[in-house]
C-alpha cells in the first residue's frame, strides 16, 4: 500500500508529463506561458509534499524559490516581453500534432525504459517518477525542435530545465542548497540576456520567425 | 585566500567595466585588471609549487597540479588578448562597427567570462562547476553577437540553443551523479570532487555509466566535439576575434578539463575502458569531421574554428587512450594549442582589420603591407599543422606513438586526418601571406607583442619543457589515470 503522500505524487507526475504534452500541442504563446507557470507550480507543489513528508528542511527553501522563480518572477517576465514585443496573439504553425503527439508517445516509453535500472537503486518515496521526468525532458526537446518561433523554442528551454529539477526532487531529495541556487540565478539571467537578445533579433529581422536564421552555411 | 582573490579580481572588475566600461581608458583597465588576475595566478601557482594541492573554504574549492597549470594559462591567454583587444576594439570602433555602449558590454562581459572560467576550474563542487560553464555561455552569448548583423545575431542564436540544450543534459548527469554518491556521502559533500574521488571504486556502476554519457555529451558540446558541434564555427566567424581567441583557446579547454573530471570517477566506477573508448569515439570522429570540412571553407575564422574542433578531438582521443604519456601528451597539446590558436586568432584579426573582409580569397599579400602580421600568420599556422621544432609537433608524436602502441587501428586515421589538415591549411594560408597585396594601413598599429610571446612559448614548449611543468604534467596525468 503506498501512503497517501505517494499517491500525491503520482498524481502530480501525472499532471507533469500532461502539462509537457500540452505544451507540445499549444500554439498561441500567450498558453503556452500560462501552462509554463503550472508546470512550475506542480514543481513547487510536488516538493512540497516530499519536504513534508521526509522532513527534509533544506527542500523548503528549495520549493520556495522553484515557486517564486518558475510561478512569479519568469512569467512575468515572459508576459512583458510579449507585450513589448507585440507577439501575444502570435499563433504558430505547427508541423503535424498528431505525429508529434506519438513520437512523443514512442520518446515517454523510451524514457521509461531507460529509468527502470536507476530506479531500481533509488530509495525515494517518489522513485516512481524518474521515468516521468526523463520523459519530460525528451519532450523538451522535441518542442525546441519542432518550434519555428523564437518565443516558443525559448519556453521549451525553460521546461527542459523544470523537468531536470523534478528529475533531481524524485531520485534524490533535491540537489544541495547551493547547486539550486547557481542554477535559479542561471536560469533568471539566461533570461533577462535572451529578453534582450529578443529585441534585437525583432530590430534587425523584423519577426521573430528562426526561418530567417538558417543562412550560416559552410560555404 | 590566494583562491578568493584570484576570483574577486575579475569579478569586480567586471562589475567596474559596467559602470566604466565607454570610458576612453577602459581598454588599458581591462588589461590592467587582466594581469592582475594573472599575477594573483602566478602567486596561487607559487603556493601550489612549494605547498602542494590545497583545499579551501569548507572544500568548497581546491587546487592540485590538473587544474593549477590550466588556471595559470587560462590567466595568460586572458591577458595577453586584453593586450591584443585594445587596439583591435580601437579600430573597429573607428572603423564603425561598435558604439560606445557596446565596448562597455564587451569589457564587462569579458571579465565576468574570465571569472566564471575560473570559477569553472577552481571548484571543488560539481554542481558549481556546472553553473560556471552554463554562465560562461550566458557571458558569451552577447559578445558573439556583438556586431549586431544578422549573420552574428544567428551565430548568437545557435550558440545559445545548442549550448544550452547541451548543458542540459550534462546537468541530468550531475544529477544521476549526485544520486549515486548520496547515499554513501550524504547530502552535504557529496558532489564534492575530493570526496568523490576518495569512493569513486564504490560507485554504482551503473548509474555512473548513465550519467558519464549524459556529462560528456554535454560538456562534450561546449568542447566542440562532433556532431554537436555546429555552434562552433559560426560563433568563432561571426564574433569579435578577441572573443574568438578566448573561446577558442580557454573555454574548449576548460569544457573538456570537466570532462576528464568526469571521467576519472566514472573509470573508478566501472574498472572498464567504457569512458575512455566513448571518448576515443567521439575524439576521432570530431577530428575526421573537422579536417574534412577545412578544405572548403571560405571564410578564415570558420577555418581555424573547425581547426579548433579538429585538436579538440585529437586532445579527447588521446586522454581517452589514457596512461601517462598519452596524457602528459594531451595536457601539452591542451596547452601549445591554446596558445597557438590564440596567437593564430590575433594574427587573422588584424589581418582581417587590414584588407577589410574575413573572406580568404580577398585576403592577399600580408607580407607586404606587414611582414610582422604575415609571419606571424604564417609561422602560426605551421605551428598549429605539427611542424617541428613547435610544441604542437611534440604532443601530437607523442599522441601518435601511443596509439600506435594502444590503438594500432586507429593509427592512419590520425595521421591521414594531419595530412588532410596540413594540405587544406597550408594551401590557403601560404597565398593569404605571399604574393600581390590587399592589404592596407589600419589607423592605430596593431598588438604584435601577445602574437610573438605565445608563439615563442610554443617554440620553448617544442624544444624544452621547465622541469616544474613537466612535474606538473606528470602528476596530473597519473591523476586521470588510464
Amino acid at each position: 500500500m503506498i501512503p497517501l503522500s505517494g499517491q500525491l505524487l503520482n498524481l502530480l507526475a501525472a499532471v507533469f508529463l500532461l502539462i509537457a504534452f500540452a505544451m507540445l500541442a499549444q500554439r498561441r504563446i500567450l498558453s503556452l506561458i500560462h501552462l509554463y507557470a503550472y508546470q512550475g507550480l506542480v514543481l513547487s507543489l510536488s516538493t512540497l509534499i516530499v519536504a513534508y513528508s521526509t522532513h527534509q528542511p533544506h527542500l523548503y527553501y528549495s520549493m520556495l524559490l522553484n515557486f517564486l522563480l518558475k510561478v512569479l518572477i519568469v512569467p512575468w517576465i515572459l508576459h512583458r516581453l510579449i507585450h513589448r514585443l507585440n507577439v501575444q496573439w502570435d499563433v504558430e504553425t505547427l508541423l503535424n500534432i498528431p505525429t508529434t503527439m506519438l513520437i512523443g508517445l514512442a520518446l515517454v516509453i523510451f524514457a521509461f525504459n531507460l529509468s527502470l535500472p536507476i530506479v531500481q537503486l533509488a530509495g525515494t518515496i517518489n522513485r516512481s517518477t524518474l521515468g516521468i521526468a526523463l520523459a519530460s525532458v525528451l519532450l523538451s526537446f522535441l518542442m525546441m525542435i519542432t518550434r519555428s518561433k523564437a518565443v516558443p523554442q525559448v519556453i521549451g528551454f525553460l521546461a527542459l530545465e523544470n523537468s531536470l529539477i523534478f528529475a533531481a526532487t524524485s531520485i534524490t531529495y533535491g540537489m544541495p542548497m547551493m547547486v539550486e541556487l547557481g542554477i535559479a540565478l542561471d536560469v533568471l539571467v539566461g533570461v533577462f540576456i535572451l529578453g534582450v537578445f529578443f529585441f534585437h533579433i525583432r530590430n534587425q529581422f523584423d519577426s521573430l520567425e528562426l526561418k530567417h536564421m538558417e543562412k550560416l552555411k559552410d560555404n | 585566500m590566494e583562491i578568493l582573490l584570484l576570483l574577486f579580481v575579475p569579478l569586480s572588475g567586471g562589475i567596474l567595466l559596467a559602470l566604466f566600461g565607454n570610458h576612453r581608458l577602459a581598454a588599458e583597465l581591462n588589461s590592467i585588471i587582466s594581469f592582475l588576475t594573472l599575477i594573483n595566478a602566478g602567486f596561487l601557482t607559487a603556493r601550489i609549487i612549494s605547498y602542494g594541492p590545497i583545499v579551501a573554504f569548507h572544500e568548497q574549492f581546491f587546487v592540485d597540479p590538473f587544474n593549477i597549470f590550466l588556471v595559470t594559462l587560462t590567466a595568460l591567454v586572458a591577458f595577453t588578448t586584453s593586450l591584443f583587444s585594445r587596439p583591435y576594439m580601437r579600430i573597429e570602433q573607428h572603423h564603425g562597427k561598435l558604439t560606445e555602449n557596446r565596448l562597455r558590454l564587451y569589457h564587462c562581459m569579458y571579465q565576468l567570462f574570465t571569472f566564471t572560467m575560473l570559477l569553472a576550474l577552481l571548484t571543488n563542487n560539481m554542481g558549481i562547476l556546472w553553473v560556471a560553464m552554463e554562465a560562461a555561455t550566458l557571458t558569451t552569448v552577447l559578445l558573439v553577437s556583438l556586431y549586431r548583423t544578422p549573420a552574428s545575431l544567428e551565430a548568437a542564436w545557435k550558440y545559445f540553443i545548442i549550448c544550452g540544450v547541451g548543458i542540459a543534459q550534462a546537468l541530468f548527469g550531475t544529477i544521476l551523479l549526485y544520486f549515486a554518491a548520496e547515499k554513501l556521502l550524504g547530502i552535504h559533500s557529496s558532489l564534492l570532487w575530493t570526496h568523490l574521488d576518495k569512493i569513486k571504486d564504490r560507485l554504482d556502476p551503473t548509474v555512473m555509466s548513465v550519467a558519464f554519457v549524459f556529462l560528456l555529451i554535454g560538456y562534450g558540446t561546449k568542447v566542440g566535439l562532433a556532431p554537436m558541434h555546429n555552434w562552433l564555427p559560426d560563433a568563432h566567424a561571426e564574433g569579435p576575434t578577441p572573443i574568438s581567441a578566448v573561446l577558442s583557446g580557454l573555454l574548449l579547454n576548460v569544457a573538456l578539463y570537466a570532462v576528464v573530471r568526469c571521467k576519472i570517477l566514472t573509470d573508478g566506477a566501472l574498472h572498464s575502458h567504457f569512458a575512455g573508448n566513448l571518448m576515443i569515439g567521439f575524439g576521432l570522429l570530431s577530428l575526421i569531421v573537422a579536417v574534412f570540412s577545412l578544405s572548403h571553407q571560405k571564410d578564415i575564422k570558420r577555418l581555424f574554428g573547425y581547426s579548433s574542433i579538429e585538436h579538440m578531438g585529437l586532445i579527447t582521443f588521446a586522454f581517452g587512450m589514457g596512461g601517462p604519456i598519452a596524457n602528459f601528451a594531451g595536457l601539452l597539446h591542451m596547452t601549445v594549442h591554446s596558445l597557438t590558436k590564440s596567437a593564430i586568432f590575433f594574427t587573422v584579426g588584424h589581418a582581417a582589420q587590414k584588407t577589410r573582409t574575413q573572406v580568404m580569397e580577398n585576403i592577399r599579400g600580408l607580407l607586404i603591407q606587414s611582414p610582422t602580421v604575415g609571419w606571424g600568420l604564417m609561422l602560426g599556422s605551421l605551428a598549429i599543422l605539427g611542424m617541428p621544432p613547435f610544441g604542437v609537433f611534440a604532443s601530437e608524436f607523442l599522441i601518435l606513438t601511443t596509439a600506435m602502441k594502444q590503438q594500432p587501428w586507429a593509427t592512419p586515421l590520425l595521421l591521414m586526418a594531419l595530412a588532410v589538415a596540413f594540405a587544406a591549411i597550408f594551401g590557403k594560408v601560404q597565398p593569404m601571406v605571399f604574393g600581390e597585396t590587399t592589404a592596407q594601413r589600419t589607423p592605430r598599429p596593431p598588438a604584435l607583442l601577445p602574437i610573438f610571446v605565445h608563439l615563442s612559448l610554443v617554440l620553448m614548449l617544442g624544444l624544452f619543457i621547465p622541469m616544474y611543468l613537466a612535474n606538473w604534467y606528470r602528476e596530473a596525468a597519473s591523476l586521470i589515470g588510464y
